[in-house]
């Protein structure tokens, strides 16, 4: 039970920045979409597609910063046991694959009038494939124990063997591809990024990453709702 | 050592008394091959291009199996307690444990996938790349489910979500064992390939009985 | 007005896209809000009706 005390000051702490979070949310992403489709060019091989690129892109960083922290939180979980790590990895998986899989449909979406393909095996969308079913993996393992706890922790170990492996499938996705593909077909545009594109691709990531942390926040407090009613109810049926 | 070796013999003993288990796995393994020719018609070219393919996803399909048993039956009458209070480490628990699941399922797959493969058609340089690459990766393999197997003690539908866990692990070994199929058909060098796939055993050998044991340790806890 | 819907043709690929990306966010934020706020509630009801048992069966907390 005391184990569960005390996450009310990080509780605290994050209301007080959820608000924040979600003003810079709208602000970032309502001038990232303003600048995105009304005043940047159209990319002169791409044309208008390149719009595209305002949605996937950051998709696909938060996709790597949701296993981040997925990662980093059953790291410190499994070495601290403190109990809020665990409910952040808890919450990290799902967000991380909601991006993992909003990169992967507009990737699709992208691909289909450039390469003229919804889906091609390439190393990287198979490596952000195998990102997806880590994620799916990661969350059916903690959800199928009657203890919480020890899905937690089967969870965390999950979490820390796709670090260690996930550099090794990209890696041999890699060059699994290169045996089969030449690289030119595959290739993006192939121009450096015009700066009219950086300005609104860095404001929707911005506005990507606090949509992220506003996530993360509210399935912290869903979850730890979810335990103290655990709780609750078995220390009732105890009196 | 001695208890590490007296476990990879009672483990190789209960298989061999309880002698289905290892009969169903092969039994899968070559039903699930027959399936492709019947699927995709029996045209000869076809079929010897996509011979190592085949045999090396079914393998790795018939190895998830058996992975869900793995643990849970010693968890369900209590030998994983005494295994874990006997002084021998987890880690040691785990690596013996990966070490009977190959004996008894990778192994005899290794054996039976050149048979198979003369029913597909494989060109015949290609065998050597196919046995030694089964060699190297079904270890590899076998360490990885034993990962799976001690998350998902006491887990339910464990039979499934080991699977789903293990499977997208296993993509490296898939990838390096097709490979050195393929070269070894096209009359290409193997040996980068089977070096690759030597490479990830010996990585597996230490990390996976690592993790494996850290898993345990929560499942008894 | 229609030419910037019009996408200089990739309409079907861009619109898309975007609703995509936003609807996941949207749906994923609202799940998030939804959960965590009947979580709360819930908590906060069976702190308050929990300690007493008389009320506890009054407002129907299932006791199993």
């Amino acid at each position: 039970m005391h184990r569960f005390a005390n996450p009310t000051r990080f509780l605290r702490l994050a209301n007080a920045l959820l608000p924040w979070l979600a003003a810079a949310a709208v602000l970032l992403l309502g001038s990232g979409l303003w600048l995105g489709l009304l005043r940047s060019p159209a990319d002169y091989q791409q044309g208008e597609t390149v719009r595209i690129m305002y949605v996937h892109v950051p998709a696909a960083w938060m996709a790597m910063a949701g296993y981040t922290t997925l990662a980093l939180s059953s790291l410190a979980f499994l070495v601290w046991k403190h109990p809020l790590a665990d409910l952040a990895a808890r919450a990290a998986s799902p967000i991380g694959a909601s991006f993992t899989a909003i990169a992967l449909v507009t990737g699709a979406l992208w691909g289909q009038p450039m390469w003229g393909t919804w889906w091609v095996w390439d190393a990287r969308l198979t490596s952000v494939l195998v990102l997806l079913f880590l994620y799916l993996g990661h969350m059916a393992l903690t959800n199928a124990f009657d203890d919480p706890e020890r899905g937690g922790r089967a969870g965390a170990v999950l979490a820390l063997v796709g670090v260690v492996n996930l550099p090794i499938i990209k890696f041999s996705v890699d060059w699994w591809n290169t045996l089969h593909q030449p690289a030119s077909v595959l290739r993006l545009g192939g121009s450096t990024i015009d700066p009219a594109m950086m300005k609104p691709l860095f404001l929707m990531a911005g506005g990507y990453l606090a949509v992220f942390g506003v996530a993360l926040i509210l399935r912290i407090r869903a979850l730890y709702a979810e335990r103290r009613l655990r709780q609750l109810r078995l220390s009732l049926t105890d009196a | 050592m001695n208890g590490f070796l007296a476990l990879i013999g009672r483990d190789l003993r209960l298989a061999r008394r309880q002698g289905a288990d290892v009969a169903m796995t092969l039994a899968f393994f070559v039903v699930v091959v027959a399936l492709f020719p019947l699927g995709l018609g029996p045209t000869p070219a076809l079929l010897a291009r996509i011979a190592g393919g085949v045999l090396w996803v079914t393998a790795l399909l018939a190895a998830m199996l058996s992975f869900d048993r793995l643990f849970q039956q010693d968890a369900d009458d209590g030998g994983l307690d005494l295994l874990a209070l006997s002084g021998l480490p987890l880690v040691l628990v785990a690596l013996a444990k990966a070490v009977a699941h190959w004996l008894t399922t990778g192994l005899p797959t290794v054996l039976l996938a050149p048979l198979l493969a003369l029913t597909l058609d494989l060109p015949a340089a290609a065998y050597p790349a196919l046995v030694i690459g089964l060699l190297l990766g079904t270890p590899t393999v076998s360490l990885l489910g034993t990962v799976g197997a001690a998350l998902v003690v006491g887990a339910r539908r464990a039979g499934v979500l080991v699977a789903l866990i293990v499977l997208p692990l296993t993509i490296p070994v898939l990838i390096f064992g097709v490979a050195a199929v393929e070269a070894g058909g096209a009359g290409l060098p193997i040996q980068p390939h089977l070096t690759l796939l030597a490479a990830l055993l010996a990585a597996a050998i230490p990390l996976a009985p690592l993790a494996a044991g850290a898993a345990l340790r929560q499942a008894v806890e | 007005m229609s030419e910037f819907f019009a996408m200089g043709g990739y309409a079907g690929f861009i619109w898309p896209s975007y609703a995509v990306a936003f609807g996941v966010m949207a749906g994923l934020l609202l799940w998030a809000w939804r959960t965590a706020r009947q979580g709360e509630a819930e908590v906060e009801h069976l702190r308050a009706v929990g300690l007493d048992p008389r009320r506890r069966q009054d407002a129907g907390v299932d006791v199993p």
